[in-house]
């Protein structure tokens, strides 16, 4: 697999961004004309890309949040580059007809990475659009048969202290691996990706690599990194957040204006990059603007109590 | 001898000045590169700097008299209110790249994060502590107040308390830097103390 260095590639060699978009669409025209073939799984789903700039790869590449590699956000373009992720070994455990460990490379192996561009928004109130390469999360998860018992799915980010210094730190309150959880019919949401590559490209180090959830209708603390194990499960999993502070973070963690932080209000959002005479301040929207795809995932909740 | 002073004092202007020298670059590096120095969110970087300095600068100041005592250099106090007025600078700073980054100068936003949000409430009434301090730390209001003003001039301890609970409480994860301060203050206090046992 191609590994690449951060900011190894001089500025002169990345595509303009506007050759990039209209290559974007062209992609997406000749999917769309495909689209018997290529998106079985995904009818109804609205999958259009928002109508907004997309932000730039050095931006989505130099900050984020990746506490395995340091709690500053530009830590994890710092360290992450230590990182091994060849050979990437899965566990697939819980209830699954063919419980084991697999290669990374099997798992996906036959499944073709689309291009979703996706509006991220973190639970700090910034967001950016992204265009990630992804293969649907259904098509994935379904290969790997879970039961009928099966009820939720969790994933496992890598525990590696020696090449993740964020994991040595004393003092981190996380108690390592980041765990994260989906109701299945949230992970079966033709939205949910696993995304594997990001502008075109391999997934860089510091956003996940080699893979990573992404569940664009929720808060980005759900779409967990580096992952290296699938449990399917009857009971709700737990989740690093909500184990730390239960009040702030929910298991749900859908995006919702109407539901404070404690701490800061999620009425609006920044949308990166923002400058010191601009900050870019736009509304947030009810699930990040997916609410016509995905309201019905939650008919009936109380979204007010299960934040 | 007044000449060295004078001179140190300079040294201790610059030195002090150095953080807002190093933003006056920052800031001009990204007028021309959006994002170089100070990332994809520059407000709230700068917001953070001038967070961290006025702690670290409260810190110092109330490192002053323990110096002062340890090393049996009473000459350090001179020094003193320079380092206070700078951490009071620091911390106008903080609050003015608040209100201009953050909120945007939206009343409503500030009203609400005043009222909703406890570690704001925290980090205002710290700010509000330390203006009647700057305010008579000239040489006449120390004439004037007599002994009340020293009395007066305790009010850096509250403050630095509430400063301290206000970086506490906003830190999401990551509590190395602010425990180390909290270690640090509670260092000087100790010493404090035992001082104020040894003398009575």
């Amino acid at each position: 697999m191609l590994i690449r260095k951060p900011d190894s590639v001089p500025g002169s060699e990345i595509t303009p961004e506007s050759t990039y978009v209209s290559r974007r669409r062209f992609v997406r025209d000749l999917s769309i004309g495909g689209v018997g073939l290529a998106a079985a799984g995904f009818a109804g789903a609205n999958i259009d890309p928002p109508d907004e700039p997309l932000t730039p790869e050095r931006i989505i590449t130099s900050y984020n949040n990746f506490y395995e590699f340091g709690m500053d956000k530009g830590d994890p373009v710092r360290h992450a580059h230590k990182l091994t992720t060849d050979p990437w070994k899965v566990r697939v455990s819980g209830e699954v007809a063919k419980p084991g460990e697999f290669d990374y490379e099997d798992l996906i192996k036959g499944l073709t990475p689309e291009e979703r561009v996706y509006r991220f928004r973190c639970v700090e109130a910034w967001s950016m659009v992204v265009p990630w390469l992804g293969i649907p999360l259904k098509a994935l998860l379904q290969r790997l048969e879970p039961t009928g018992n099966a009820k939720y799915v969790e994933f496992t980010t890598l525990v590696r202290p020696s090449e993740m210094p964020g994991q040595r730190s004393l003092f981190t309150s996380i108690d390592w691996p980041y765990v994260e959880g989906l109701r299945l019919d949230e992970a079966y949401h033709p939205l949910s990706i696993m995304v594997v590559g990001l502008y075109g490209k391999t997934l860089p180090k510091q956003n996940g690599a080699p893979w990573r959830l992404i569940v664009p209708w929720k808060y980005g603390f759900k779409s967990v990194k580096s992952i290296v194990q699938i449990r399917f499960t009857e009971r709700q999993p737990r989740n690093t957040w909500n184990i730390l502070a239960p009040r702030e973070y929910g298991f749900y963690a859908n995006v919702n204006p109407a539901v404070p932080h404690p701490r800061w209000s999620q009425a609006s959002e920044r949308r990166l990059p923002t400058s010191l005479f601009n900050q870019n301040r736009i509304p947030t929207r009810p699930f990040n603007g997916y609410g016509e795809a995905v309201a019905s995932l939650y008919a009936g909740m109380d979204l007010r109590r299960y934040y | 001898m007044q000449v060295s002073v004078r001179l140190l004092k300079v040294v201790v202007f610059m030195t002090l000045s150095l953080p807002l020298v190093w933003l006056g670059y920052a800031v001009s590096r990204e007028l021309s590169n959006p994002g170089v120095v100070l990332g994809a969110d520059p407000g709230e970087a700068v917001l953070h700097f001038f967070g961290d300095w006025t702690v670290r600068l409260l810190l110092l100041t109330l490192s002053v008299s323990t110096m002062r005592r340890l090393f049996r250099q009473p000459a350090i106090g001179r020094y003193r209110r320079m380092i206070g007025l700078f951490a009071f600078a620091y911390a106008v700073l903080h609050m003015l790249s608040y209100l201009g980054f953050l909120a945007e100068f939206e009343w409503r936003i500030v009203l609400e994060d005043f009222v909703d949000r406890t570690y704001i409430t925290v980090g205002i009434s710290a700010l509000l502590l330390l203006l009647p301090l700057a305010l008579t730390s000239t040489r006449g209001w120390q004439r004037r107040l007599g002994r009340r003003w020293r009395r007066l001039h305790k009010l850096v301890y509250p403050a630095m308390g509430l400063g301290l609970l206000h970086l506490l409480w906003l830190t999401k994860d990551g509590y190395a830097e602010p425990l180390l301060y909290c270690a640090i203050f509670a260092g000087l206090m100790v010493e404090r103390l035992v001082d104020w046992r040894r003398r009575t």
